[in-house]
């Protein structure tokens, strides 16, 4: 942040003395970044901020990047951001969020020249780019730990929004977690939202008051973690590593780890062979990576890391058949995967998930 | 000693100085904010509130920005001086977006020109539904329209999700939320292709003026005034409280429910789960920076527009937190309100210890 | 099924002590004829300075003090606004919010994401014995007892104390009282710091007790729930705490429905505290006379000596 600053202060006391806002200055490349929320959410958000000074380590002496956080996504303001760092000489700008597709296409049309990377989306131009992780890899582990380790059989699920990827992690967990307890049931409660500590914890405590004796979540704060961790329930973290805030409690995390793909794109940008694709990276290219597998026996914590081995190397698939989905129909066959066109579309629980998706 | 003594009328060169000394002051005070943070003041001033003026890019984007607070704030204004306290506006914005854009949802390969008209006359009506819940219950019920407008904020925030997840989303979007991209006949053109300057923005410039005119020239105006200041000359003089309480609701809630399906359709194109960043509230400061006058409104506008802005650029420039915005628009409401005083009551220095008559 | 209600009994009751402090600190205020309506504001700076307060000192419950204090001094604003200077209530407290939501965040911006030793409840039975009427009445943490025990006092200050019958008189004729002699300025700053004070506990509360963390905004609405609850109560005090059971219980309810698996959608049963807000106020407000004897006549009028 101070060499931002420092850099900052540099850059504005050119614009102030031209009065105008200059193109790039012309040793280094500027790379843009525009957050939903803040660095210090310790979730999505800071999972890309750590991505961000990955690249400035790595690249620094090429690169100076610039963030916008908490740009929301209705109304003019995300375009308006994005603008702003195309009209303020950044040749590589990155949106890390689904709602930003529309104005991130509608600012690459005026910009030709610069290059887009919208995460979690699914359109492209010349020069957008879209990239996502398989963070569903991510929640096979954890399902796999948590069969093993509920007493209960009971698996609280704090979800946020009924989109694909949302429902592709349940159901990953739930398959993991069935290959060690068939019956082992998820309760899914939907809070409709990323980030709201205190919705969270009461969906927690909810959760947990039904019986739940492990809670994991597809929404941004610690304070089910928290939640979980005061009643001495076990509990994963989400996005990046949340074990200082339940270091008895956290079993592991889906550690969100964009560093490297942040760097390969800068690295094509600088050295001009940069193109338009899409990325779905998973465990194998190292964009998911499982916290450290914590307050556990060693035998569960030998499993995990065996799973997670084995979808590393491709060894294991999270979503190979046979796979039915709720209505005990069969989706994937007996020795097949689920494609990613299914899994990119999923808008259906698999067998054993209770309770009726929201439409 | 230094005392407060009312004025016989309200002083007019007064409530015209306050919003500008208001200005001026958190002018100071964000200087001195600055210098706290360890930032230049003057240099930071700069990026705030002059760097958006100063490029045809800036212009139009502060125009953009402008235009639904402009018009939000015009509707309020009326209510506010009818003391009918309106704080749902959100609520009818995005209400007003929901119902003008179906048409676009459900006729999503039209071409008729009559499409966007319609969508926007349905705005209007959209917005003046959800604004005659707190009417209705207040002439009936007697229920408080502060609250019961605020509630409705959250009702319609989440009928606005289960909508664009559930019925309304788009059938080839993957499952992510949100409609179909609106077709071209129910965008509103643009004027001015390099920036975002759509025909929705004159709309949001018309209604001050119109509303001036109402205020000013019609016997309507005249009566949300007197119903405001003085509302026992008010029902001697005829005018019926319930009826005012309806109208006035009603107009914000129109007003509102414009905003909502002119940005829907202009500056964003689909509904998505959400679609204001806060302009219905934020449209409350312009009303009253603006002394609820149409005119001073646009100004009150322009001025929060660039803050909000300002703000951005200080991110990207300067690497400033995105919270000293909201801070700034609280303390020009804070100063707005101390100086108004000043155009009810006279500052004198006296050495009588008894109050003069006025 | 005893299994379910107690732990939801428990957590309800966690939900409803912030609008517990904020509605009755809001209750004081208003009987004395001041209408505030920064509660939301209020409640984030005490939440924001609760937490620093926390994190700075290692301990919760100066975080506690601090937040009550810091709610304190965003109320004297208001108070200096609208009763010195004058300036109309509802947008002064309307400013207050935007103030106080806009301070806290950039106060708060460098404490997102540090934990603290949080507020901890007074008895934990051993989880293998699972919920029993014990843990309903002691294992709450000290500020849900807390929150009662000032309901309570409120209660009995108002209807029973020479104090609180002045300050109801205040409320209902300033300018009889201040006939008689008594210091209604004074008064009503009194009433408004003790509103600020409360607000500031309430907050503090979300975030030294609820989620131990600091987040921008995370009172969620919970200041206006406050404001509702308060007509909701008629301006007494022990409807205040039913209002803030029920309306913190529909949260947890539609939580609790959805883990159990009806199939409503969610964001429809999200709606439901807010549906509930408005239905009770209908009911409420509609009878007139009820209002007439409890509002205070002069809520949000401005108090001029000299009428």
């Amino acid at each position: 942040m101070k060499t931002l600053n420092r850099v900052a202060v540099a850059l504005f006391a050119t614009l102030l003395s031209f009065g105008v806002s200059t193109s790039a200055s012309a040793d280094k490349t500027k790379v843009g970044f525009i957050y939903i929320g803040p660095p210090g959410d310790h979730g999505w958000t800071y999972a890309h901020d750590q991505g961000r000074l990955q690249l400035e380590k790595e690249l620094g002496s090429q690169v100076e990047t610039t963030f916008v956080e908490s740009v929301k996504e209705g109304g003019p303001d995300a375009e308006r951001a994005i603008a702003k760092l195309a009209q303020t000489g950044h040749k590589l700008i990155f949106t890390t969020s689904f709602g930003y597709m529309e104005p991130t296409l509608k600012v690459a049309k005026r910009f030709p020249n610069v290059k887009f990377e919208h995460a979690t989306g699914y359109k492209r131009a010349d020069n957008v780019s879209t990239y996502s992780a398989r963070f569903y890899e991510g929640r096979y582990v954890q399902g796999v730990i948590a069969g093993q380790v509920s007493k209960s059989g009971v698996i609280g699920y704090i979800a946020s929004f009924p989109i694909p990827e949302v429902i592709r992690g349940i159901n990953a967990f739930m398959l993991g977690a069935q290959t060690q307890n068939p019956n082992i049931k998820v309760k899914v409660v939907w809070v409709y939202t990323w980030y709201d500590p205190g919705k969270e914890a009461d969906a927690a405590k909810v959760l947990m008051d039904q019986g739940a004796d492990i809670i994991t979540q597809h929404t941004d704060s610690t304070a089910a973690l928290q939640a979980a961790a005061d009643r001495g329930i076990h509990a994963f973290g989400q996005a990046s590593d949340m074990i200082q805030f339940a270091p008895k409690n956290q079993l592991t995390a889906n550690m969100n780890t964009w560093g490297p793909y942040y760097v390969a794109r800068t690295k094509a940008v600088l050295d001009g062979s940069w193109k338009s694709q899409d990325t779905w990276h998973g465990m194998g290219e190292g964009m998911v990576v499982m916290a450290p597998f914590t307050n556990m026996s060693s035998e569960v914590a030998a499993l995990a890391q065996k799973t997670y081995d084995d979808l590393r190397s491709g060894k294991l698939h999270a979503f190979s058949g046979p796979i039915n989905d709720q209505s005990g129909k069969q989706v994937v066959a007996a020795g097949a995967v689920a494609d990613d066109g299914m899994l990119a579309g999923m808008k259906f629980y698999v067998e054993g998930v209770d309770g009726e998706l929201p439409k | 000693m230094l005392r407060l003594e009312p004025r016989s009328s309200h002083s007019v060169l007064a409530a015209w100085l306050a919003p500008l000394v208001a200005l001026v002051m958190t002018f100071i005070t964000g200087g001195l904010i600055f210098m706290a943070m360890g930032e230049d003041p003057a240099a930071t001033l700069y990026i705030y509130f002059i760097q958006p003026l100063v490029s045809a890019s800036g212009l139009s984007e502060v125009a953009v920005k402008a235009g639904p607070l402009v018009l939000i704030a015009t509707g309020l204004s009326f209510g506010f001086r009818a003391g009918v306290w309106n704080i749902g506006a959100e609520g009818q914005y995005i209400f007003g977006a929901i119902v003008g854009s179906s048409l676009a949802v459900f006729f999503h390969e039209s071409t008729n020109p009559v499409l966007l008209p319609s969508m926007l006359a349905l705005g209007i009506a959209g917005g003046m539904i959800w604004a005659a819940v707190p009417a209705l219950l207040k002439t009936r019920f007697n229920a408080n329209e502060i609250l019961v407008s605020l509630m409705l904020v959250y009702i319609a925030e989440l009928l606005l999700v289960y909508l664009v997840h559930g019925p309304w989303r788009n059938p080839q979007g993957w499952g992510f939320p949100g409609t179909r991209t609106f077709p071209d006949a129910a965008v509103l053109p643009l004027f001015f292709v390099q920036h975002r300057l759509h025909w929705g923005l004159v709309l949001a410039l018309a209604a001050p003026l119109v509303a001036w005119f109402l205020v000013a020239k019609t016997r309507f105006g005249f009566r949300v005034r007197l119903f405001g200041s003085a509302p026992l000359a008010a029902r001697h003089a005829g005018v019926r409280s319930t009826r005012m309480i309806w109208m006035t609701l009603l107009i914000g809630g129109g007003l509102a429910g414009l905003a909502g399906v002119i940005e829907a359709s202009g500056t964003i194109g689909q509904l998505m789960p959400s679609i204001s960043p806060g302009y219905g509230f934020t449209a409350i400061i312009v009303a009253f920076l603006g002394r609820l006058h149409p005119l001073g409104i646009l100004l009150a506008g322009i001025v929060i527009a660039v803050t909000y802005i300002g703000g951005e650029n200080a991110q990207i420039v300067a690497g400033l937190p995105k919270a000293v915005t909201g801070l700034f628009q609280g303390v020009i409401l804070f100063y707005l309100l101390a100086f108004d005083l000043l155009t009810r009551y006279r500052l004198v220095f006296s050495r009588a210890s008894r109050p003069e008559h006025a | 099924m005893l299994d379910l209600i107690i732990p939801s009994v428990m957590t309800m009751m966690t939900a409803a002590t912030p609008l517990i402090f904020a509605a009755t600190g809001e209750l004081i205020c208003e009987k004395s004829g001041v209408l505030n309506l920064g509660v939301e504001g209020m409640m984030l700076v005490g939440a924001v300075f609760g937490f620093i307060g926390a994190t700075v000192t290692g301990d919760p419950y100066m975080g506690l003090v601090i937040g009550a204090f810091s709610g304190i001094m965003a109320s004297l604003i208001f108070a200096i606004l609208t009763l010195l200077l004058v300036s109309n209530q509802v947008a002064t407290g309307l400013a207050l919010t935007i103030f106080g939501t806009g301070l806290s965040a950039l106060v708060g911006a460098n404490y997102v994401g540090e934990t603290i030793d949080r507020i901890r409840p007074l008895y934990v039975p051993d989880a293998a014995d699972g919920p029993s009427v014990a843990q309903l009445f002691f294992g709450h943490d000290p500020v849900v007892y807390l929150g009662l025990l000032v309901l309570l006092a409120c209660a009995g200050f108002l209807s029973r104390s020479r104090w609180g019958m002045i300050l109801r008189a205040v409320g209902d004729s300033d300018v009889s009282a201040h006939a008689i002699g008594y210091p209604v300025i004074r008064i009503r700053f009194a009433a408004v710091a003790f509103g600020g004070m409360m607000a500031g506990i309430g907050g503090a509360y979300l975030s030294l007790a609820y989620t131990p963390l600091w987040a921008e905004n995370m009172s969620a609405g919970r200041g206006w729930i406050a404001l509702a609850l308060v007509v909701f109560a008629s301006w007494r005090p022990i409807r205040v705490l039913f209002g803030a059971v029920l309306f913190g219980g529909i949260t947890i309810v539609q939580l609790n429905a959805q883990a159990i698996g009806l199939g409503i959608p969610g964001a429809i049963m999200s709606m439901l505290p807010y549906l509930a807000t408005i239905i009770v106020l209908v009911l409420i407000s509609s009878n007139a006379m009820r209002i007439r004897l409890n509002a205070p006549a002069c809520l949000a009028q401005p108090f001029r000596a000299e009428r």
